[in-house]
């Protein structure tokens, strides 16, 4: 997912005012009626965003984009315009609650679904005028509009009973989807008062709830996809079907930077079903009535690919070079005190070198992308996580104007930020694979397995060296953190916001914002040129820093003869949130208590996307080596929590997809080749491996921030700490399953 | 021309016999909650019934189960289903949902066989069944749920 984002610059565009005063919120009936029902509408003064200023004439009033969220429906079914992708964080239940509080809706009847792409009414508030998810955003930019739609909505339903029924709006009131007068004794649900509504003069200002007064918000609603997809009824990418769709399957080249020099499809043509072979910027597509002739036809293809331009080195050949480079002094992200004076006059020095591979996403539905081209129109429906760059790719490819191109978002199977792409290369393939066809049928592209695990935007290798000095009383004096790896944004249209100074933000984070006091600290990088192209993963930067970092804590803590928890407690008396859910999670876990026998215990504490998390390991080591993690118990601050259990389950999950990555997740080169391809030799966690997971959420009325990626990045050190208090060994090496623990 | 018995009825499928199972039941019968994750039997997101077996239908050719009785997410049903369905629900199990479709059907399967599995049966009858949210948690308590929910 994207990271970095928390200055909220992006794509050189000005943060909009995420959160403006209620009581600057103008308010406006719908823009447009669906149905005999109502879509209400809310007008946002959207101050900032470069694209709105540029509309405005100089003087003039900030411009004001209506942007529509609530739809009500005469069933009196309560549909929130979601307007960011759902693949699993739980956006529709977390945004549709935000609503549903301040509209005073029964729970029952809220429905959610995808909002259509549209930058100006659907923007990532913290994003400028990008739709978009990542960067754990979506509760934290949406909380206060969310909020205010669904205020809005309320009063425009009051209105139009206080005008049906003839009686003060203020002596109205609303509850769990019942409008009431009790003077009159008279009451509708909202379905009655719709179309009334519609007609209603939207009030100039709307209060907001009391925190106090929350009955949705902070509550365990059941989330509202669960039902569809316990049942095989949830509509994905992969289950979009058109009349006459064709299905594509695509051969890409076999390095990355190869180009097509020529091919021969006699023999995928003769395979029944295929109906045609078309060469694409991206490779070559072989289409067919259904995926299983499509696939053939592919492996079927006779390819000659030129691989003068394309990566020729192995994962081992990169990595030299990466230690190489982290003899040199990289630019510097942080500098603070003297860094190399203190550490030449510390009592003790410590110095150790991380490695971390390439890591593939690997989300459970594989990519893919449906595109209808038309002469005059463009229909793409895919799991786009960021609308604005599809929308931006598919207009370009197939030569229309913006408005005769349609992104429609579905839900996704699952994406941990592969969907997120700055090149929009799902969308990009399928638009040209049927600009290649003339438009004559709708295309599906699906990719193989093997296409998603050797197709690139891996979580970048990287190579860090961490130096450290202690004073004679076992103080941290003196920290160096050197990081060496490829940039994420770099030529991407977010290197303007991401990239400062020429240091890439989603390199460094969580090492340049180290919350421990130390005097001297400083980090600086290198960024490499590798043909492979990286992408931001569960977490991004944080996925290596906190390892690195939490890790390399636990060697000085011990050299310092400390505890851990308390070495750490010591340095962050500037930091609460992290101090408090390290306090929490080590109370919880009992650190410091007895163990089963042949258990050990490690801890570590990370922020990421202004999300605090802390996270205790109890592991034991197998007969035969291998590590078992038996529990994690985890304490998160993430301010207000909207809705606790989908907190809980988004710590679950992230600690299992970290927990699969740390012990035996590598993408690896060999002469430039990918040497994995599937689920046999890229290892997901499984539920025999998944641990006991105990979650505690901090008590917050702070904004509430995002948790879909801040649980991933504590499991992996924490579980290094345990294991070295289990067998002695630091593992400085990703992933765990390369190093034999037998004996140990 | 292949002859399929599922969800109890039959069906004429103008598919070569070594056509999978299960890119017959989403591309010629159009059912679409069986789901596509790796091709190799290697995640379970493609799991049916093959005769109350439960079967990874990415690797199964429809000419092997010509005879047999598939059964898809569709219209699984009986007391261990009902159970599953409504254990998912109540502890809300799922995130992105893809591989649940395989998840449910592994876990009837097993429920059918086995009304009160231990957390060993359980690892056994569905580590075949990636889920990359790693909602596994859930899926352990819920299959504890669904069977408390069938001793009824």
């Amino acid at each position: 997912m994207l990271a970095g984002l928390k200055d909220k610059t992006m794509v050189a565009a000005e943060s909009p005012a995420e959160t403006p005063r209620t009581n600057r919120r103008q308010f406006l009936k719908a823009s447009a009626a669906v149905g005999a029902g109502l879509v209400i509408g809310v007008v946002l003064p959207q101050a900032g965003s470069k694209i709105a200023k540029a509309a405005a004439p100089t003087g003039a009033a900030a411009p004001v984009n209506p942007n529509a969220f609530v739809r009500i429906a005469p069933d009196n079914s309560v549909t929130v315009l979601i307007k960011h992708i759902e693949f699993g964080q739980g956006t529709y239940t977390g945004l549709s609650t935000l609503v549903a509080e301040e509209l005073d809706a029964d729970w029952s009847q809220m429905r959610a679904e995808h909002a259509p792409a549209d930058a100006t009414l659907y923007n990532n508030l913290h994003w400028g005028p990008v739709q978009g998810t990542g960067g754990s955003s979506s509760i934290a930019n949406a909380y206060t509009q969310m909020r205010q739609a669904g205020a809005g909505a309320r009063a425009l339903l009051v209105m139009a009973a206080a005008d049906l029924w003839g009686v003060p709006a203020g002596e109205i009131t609303v509850s769990k989807g019942i409008v009431s007068h009790a003077g009159s004794n008279r009451s509708a649900p909202f379905g009655e008062l719709a179309e009334r509504a519609a007609q209603m003069e939207a009030p100039a200002e709307v209060a907001l709830k009391d925190p106090a007064d929350f009955t949705l918000i902070g509550k365990d609603v059941p989330r509202l996809d669960s039902r569809a997809k316990t049942r095989g009824e949830a509509i994905y990418t992969i289950d979009k079907t058109l009349p006459g769709m064709l299905t594509a399957v695509m051969a890409r080249p076999p390095v990355f930077g190869a180009t097509l020099t020529s091919f021969d499809d006699t023999a995928a043509r003769a395979v029944p079903g295929v109906t045609d072979v078309v060469a694409v910027p991206q490779g070559v597509a072989v289409l067919a009535e259904g995926y299983w002739a499509a696939k053939n036809g592919r492996d079927a293809l006779e390819i000659v690919w030129d691989e003068t331009t394309g990566e020729t080195r192995g994962s081992a050949e990169i990595m030299a070079e990466y230690k190489a480079l982290a003899d040199q002094p990289g630019d510097t992200a942080r500098n603070d005190g003297a860094v190399e004076e203190a550490l030449a006059s510390a009592d003790k020095v410590l110095e150790a070198d991380y490695e971390f591979p390439f890591l593939a996403h690997a989300p459970m539905e594989p990519l893919d992308c449906v595109v209808q081209l038309g002469p005059d129109s463009c229909d793409v429906w895919t799991g786009s996580q960021i609308q604005t760059v599809d929308h931006g790719a598919a207009t370009a490819i197939s030569g229309l104007k913006p408005e005769q191109v349609r992104v429609h978002t579905l839900l996704a199977g699952g994406s941990f930020g592969r969907r997120a792409t700055p090149n929009a290369d799902m969308v990009s393939e399928a638009v040209s694979v049927a600009k290649a066809i003339d438009g004559r049928a709708p295309v599906k592209v699906i990719w193989t397995r093997e296409d998603d695990i050797q197709g690139g935007k891996y979580r970048p290798m990287y190579f860090q060296r961490l130096r450290a000095g202690l004073d004679a009383e076992g103080n941290l004096v003196a920290w160096h953190h050197r990081i060496v790896g490829q940039s994420i944004v770099r030529n991407t249209p977010f290197a303007g916001g991401l990239i400062q100074n020429g240091i890439d933000k989603t390199s460094v984070e969580g090492a340049d914002n180290l919350p421990y006091a130390i005097p001297n600290m400083a980090v600086d990088l290198h960024t490499t040129d590798v043909n492979v192209p990286v992408l931001w993963w569960r977490a991004v930067g944080s996925t290596h820093t906190a390892y690195s970092t939490e890790a390399f804590i636990d060697e000085l803590a011990e050299a310092a003869g400390r505890d851990p928890v308390e070495f750490r407690m010591a340095m962050l008396k500037d930091h609460p949130r992290h101090a408090a859910v390290l306090k929490l999670a080590t109370e919880k876990a009992g650190w410091g208590g007895p163990l089963p026998e042949g258990r050990s215990r490690g801890v570590a504490v990370h922020e990421s996307f202004n999300s605090y998390v802390a996270q205790v390991a109890e592991i034991s080591i197998t007969d035969s080596g291998e590590i078992k993690v038996e529990k994690v118990v985890c304490a998160v601050d993430c301010g207000l929590a909207v809705n606790p259990d989908v907190v809980k389950a988004q710590m679950e999950g992230g600690i299992g997809y970290g927990l699969g990555a740390i012990l035996h997740d590598a993408i690896t080169l060999d002469g430039g080749r990918v040497e994995q391809s599937n689920f046999h030799d890229y290892v997901p966690l499984r539920i025999n491996e998944m641990p006991e997971v105990e979650v505690h959420i901090v008590p917050s009325a702070e904004a509430p921030t995002g948790v879909g990626e801040p649980g991933t990045p504590p499991v992996g050190p924490a579980v290094a700490n345990a294991v070295y208090a289990a067998t002695g060994r630091r593992i400085r090496q990703l992933p765990m399953a390369l190093h034999d623990l037998t004996g140990a | 021309m292949v002859k399929l018995l599922i969800n109890g009825e039959e069906r004429q499928l103008d598919a070569a016999p070594d056509t999978p199972l299960l890119w017959a039941i989403r591309d010629e019968l159009g059912m679409t909650g069986t789901k596509f994750g790796c091709g190799m039997a290697l995640c379970g997101a493609c799991t049916v019934h093959v005769d109350g077996i439960p079967t990874r239908s990415c690797v199964t050719a429809v000419e092997d189960v010509e005879g047999s009785a598939v059964t898809t997410i569709e219209a699984v049903s009986g007391k261990a289903a009902e159970a599953v369905q409504t254990a998912w629900e109540k502890l809300d199990v799922v995130q992105c949902g893809y591989c649940q479709s395989g998840q449910v059907m592994s876990a009837v399967a097993l429920l059918s066989e086995n009304s009160k599995p231990t957390d060993e049966d359980i690892d056994a009858a569905m580590s075949g069944n990636v889920c990359r949210c790693a909602t596994y948690v859930r899926i352990r308590a819920a299959i504890h749920e669904a069977a408390k929910m069938m001793e009824t």
